[in-house]
């Protein structure tokens, strides 16, 4: 029973479920082994995004960055490897996204502007930073130490994916499970009522900007060692797309309400969308009209959903 | 407790000459009767005030008479006809207009945008005629005897100057019928005053007006008629010599409540909080408290004289710009709510919904929100103890919510200020500020309310009282301290004190009183 009306109240699974079954009838390629792992994979880049972000927005703000702090730590990756190897260039690209949140946090809670244009504006000034680092060409790995990562897997699952999967659930335990899960939902559900309470709300909301910055780097990483390659322009317009699946898997904008379950259906029933509108050979620029339409779909499907699970009860 | 049931009084004829008269209305909503063979009229120029208890349904009627939503059953006439209202718009129109609790201007527009708006005086062209419109405002503001600048902005003013622009427009709207609804709930006596003279002059115009309110004094004073609801019934109406408190309350909860306050049993222990030369926001006057151990100290003051203030300093909600705090006899700075916390202090805001509870989270996770610190065993949140606990507070303080998991958002009043309560007594404090504990809960959770804040100080609990509600703060306290512009200007020993005594203290310059300060 609690499933069932879990599963009302989040109808991003059944989207997901109706597109699945959907594909795998109308095409023949769509329900295979290997086109599965393809589907998980596309879905891990923007779900790493998506699950650092889901803290952020369940305590009202919002984190516009994080598509720049990919690119900045994926080139941070490939362009520190030479000097100083690759551990080293994994931390500093990591160490990157780490103090980026930091900075975002900090800007918001000490200057009290809202988060939406304090990292808006953090967008355009780490974008800014990769191309300085960068310059506008694409950097090369020097060897395939870092790809050959990549290729580690955990029974069928490899490193990429699983490092997502792993993510959803400790992200979905801190949120449920930790002390500092259950104050990120009290200061979006009432900031002045936490306060109230002696919660400290500010350090709380500096921790969820570091952990969603961290996360982008680990994106930006991921992406860089996939390609083995990385530019200054990787990862842009991907914090629209996290923000698309936080708010479709029934996170609220305005922050108090959501979990990880449900940014993780959104995510993974946006790359289902993706991934079978290729199966049908949609024609490429056919295809973001097609999810713009597909999101409002969902999106109105929703609202009426829940207003009708608020007023049953 | 069985109520002996109470002969119903007769339902009243429909009164020749009413403006609004509602026959046998009834209305239902999904597993609620909220209204059932309701009748009730309105006459011009008539006070008829509306009691009943949190949910007996005056919050329906009321919004049924303002075209909020339609009744199942039954009629409504009005002006002598039978009328389906499509729309609060609709019933605005025709001239009824409904004055909320929360006030619905726009607080950005000005005063004179704010009465008119929806009925801009417009030019050709479209153009809005700004001249109309400010003269028009101050004619109407003019006529309401209020001195408000048309040209302020809504927002600036206070909660009781946006209360006059609402009443403002009912005028500017020449209406007919205007449904109070609890209206004081935010106004200094002074201001309530202002309030009442101008319900006397929409009186005097012929205009009937429906008045709902907690508070008896005002029902007693101000209205022609009472009708008491219950359960969604009328369970009477008094007129003249008939409305009388004992009669009302009777009507409301089907018994009379004879015995309201128990004051707690002194049990003063070692002082808890001691302020000296304690000192808050701009003004140059400090503050001298002392409170121990098992007591309870109201603090009685008007709105706006600094008792509010003043205990969200001690909390760490503002700063302190003078003076020493001492807790428990040591010298300390709370420079934030945490402090306040870790040092044993507890805090019911004044604004339940907006700073007490995050409305939208389970009664459970609101409970513990306070105490989470206690709940950590290993990095993890020790669900289960989280729940025992939550289960110990639902049972002592009989908070009726049907799940753990329930929203706050959606209980009643009363329950949503236990929890609250509870989500103090879970961090075992010494200290607890109680700002209007009772404001806008029911009669019956008033008491319990009470009963419990005796409890706490007999257990040992320091416990300071704001309240505006006189028979409230005589009541409960040991001690009453009363403020004035940010000054002391009485410490009184509760026993003897009488509501003049009070109401001298607090709205008087303070020097006539230094001689009379004990302690």
């Amino acid at each position: 029973m609690e499933s069932v009306r879990y599963l009302a109240r989040n109808p991003v699974w059944l989207l997901g479920l109706g597109l699945f079954i959907f594909f795998s009838v109308t095409t023949s390629h769509f329900l295979t082994a290997y086109n599965l792992s393809n589907v998980l994979f596309q879905c891990a880049l923007v779900g790493l995004l998506a699950t650092g972000l889901t803290p952020v927005i369940i305590s009202g703000n919002i984190d516009l960055s994080v598509g720049a702090v990919v690119g900045l730590s994926s080139c941070l990756v490939i362009g520190m490897q030479e000097q100083i190897g690759l551990a080293g260039a994994i931390a500093v690209a990591l160490g990157s996204g780490l103090c980026l949140g930091l900075l975002n946090g900090l800007a918001v809670e000490r200057l009290g502007v809202s988060s939406f244009i304090i990292t808006l504006a953090g967008m355009i000034g780490t974008r800014g930073l990769a191309f300085l680092y960068a310059g506008d060409t694409s950097l090369s790995a020097i060897d395939e130490q870092l790809y050959d990562l990549t290729m580690l897997h955990v029974g069928p699952v490899t490193l990429i994916p699983f490092i997502f999967l792993t993510a959803v659930l400790c992200f979905q335990w801190m949120l449920r499970r930790t002390v500092h899960g259950r104050n990120t939902y009290a200061i979006g559900g009432s900031r002045s009522a936490s306060t109230n309470a002696g919660i400290p709300v500010s350090r709380h909301v500096v921790i969820n900007f570091i952990i969603c910055g961290l996360m982008a780097a680990i994106c930006g990483v991921a992406m860089a060692a996939n390609l083995g390659a990385a530019t200054p322009s990787y990862g842009k317009d991907y914090e629209l797309w996290a923000v698309i699946a936080v708010v479709l898997g029934g996170t609220r904008l305005r922050g108090g309400k959501g979990d990880l379950i449900g940014t993780f259906a959104a995510v993974l029933a946006l790359a289902i969308l993706r991934n079978g509108l290729n199966m049908l050979h949609v024609a490429p620029f056919y295809i973001p009209g097609i999810m713009g339409l597909a999101l409002i779909a969902a999106l109105v499907l929703d609202r009426q959903l829940n207003r009708a699970s608020k007023t049953a009860e | 407790m069985s109520i002996a049931p109470q002969p119903l009084q007769s339902q009243p004829e429909a009164t020749q000459g009413a403006i609004i008269s509602l026959e046998g209305v009834g209305r239902t909503f999904p597993g609620v009767i909220a209204l059932s063979d309701v009748t009730f009229d309105v006459l011009p120029g008539e006070v008829h005030a509306l009691c009943g208890e949190n949910g007996a349904g005056k919050s329906t009627l009321m919004r049924v008479m303002a075209g909020s939503f339609p009744q199942d059953s039954g009629t409504i006439s009005y002006r002598g006809e039978t009328v389906t209202f499509a729309s609060p718009m609709d019933a605005k129109r025709r001239g009824i207009l409904l004055i909320h609790q929360e006030i619905s201007l726009v607080p950005e527009l000005s005063v004179a945008e704010n009465i008119f708006l929806g009925d801009f005086p417009k030019l050709r062209g479209g153009r809005l005629d700004t001249k109309k419109l400010y003269r028009d405002a101050e004619h109407v503001l003019e006529d309401c005897g209020y001195d408000l600048d048309a040209h302020a902005i809504v927002g600036d003013l206070s909660l009781a100057r946006q209360q006059m622009v609402e009443i403002a427009r009912a005028t500017a709207f020449n209406c007919s019928v205007v449904i109070f609804d609890e209206p004081t709930g935010a106004l200094t006596n002074q201001e309530a005053e202002a309030l009442f003279v101008t319900i006397d002059r929409l009186k005097k115009r012929g205009v009937g007006i429906v008045y709902i309110s907690h508070k008896m004094k005002e029902v007693l004073t101000l209205a022609d008629r009472v009708t008491v609801l219950r359960d969604g019934k009328v369970t009477g109406t008094l007129s003249g010599e008939k409305i009388t408190e004992r009669e009302i309350t009777r009507l409301m909860i089907g018994r009379s409540l004879d015995s309201y306050f128990h004051r707690a049993r002194r049990r003063i222990g070692e002082e808890v909080l001691r302020l000296e030369g304690f000192g808050v926001g701009g003004s140059a006057k400090t503050v001298d408290l002392s409170i121990r151990a098992g007591e309870i100290v109201g603090l009685y003051g008007l709105v706006g004289a600094g008792r509010s203030e003043l205990m969200e300093a001690v909390f760490g909600l503002r700063k302190i710009t003078s003076g020493k705090l001492s807790w428990c006899g040591q010298l300390r700075e709370i420079s934030s709510p945490k402090d306040a916390v870790r040092l044993g202090i507890g805090f019911v805001p004044e604004d339940r919904k907006e700073q007490g509870l995050v409305l939208g989270l389970g009664a459970r996770d609101n409970t513990s929100m306070a105490s989470l610190r206690r709940l950590v065993r290993f990095g993890f949140m020790d669900t289960i103890k989280e729940q025992s606990i939550f289960e110990k507070y639902r049972e002592r303080l009989e908070i009726k919510v049907s799940t753990a998991k329930t929203r706050v958002g959606t209980l009643s009043g009363g329950n949503q200020q236990k929890i609250v309560l509870a989500k103090w007594m879970a961090t075992a404090p010494k200290l607890l500020i109680l700002d209007e504990p009772t404001r806008g809960i029911d009669v019956n959770a008033k008491a319990e309310v009470h009963a419990l804040i005796g409890e706490l100080a007999e257990s040992g609990l320091a416990v300071i009282l704001i309240s505006s509600e006189m028979p409230e703060i005589i009541g409960l306290s040991h001690r009453i301290v009363t403020i004035y512009q940010g000054e002391v200007t009485g410490d009184l020993a509760a026993e003897h004190v009488t509501e003049d005594m009070l109401v001298e203290r607090v709205m008087n310059p303070p020097e006539r009183f230094a001689d009379l300060l004990i302690g």
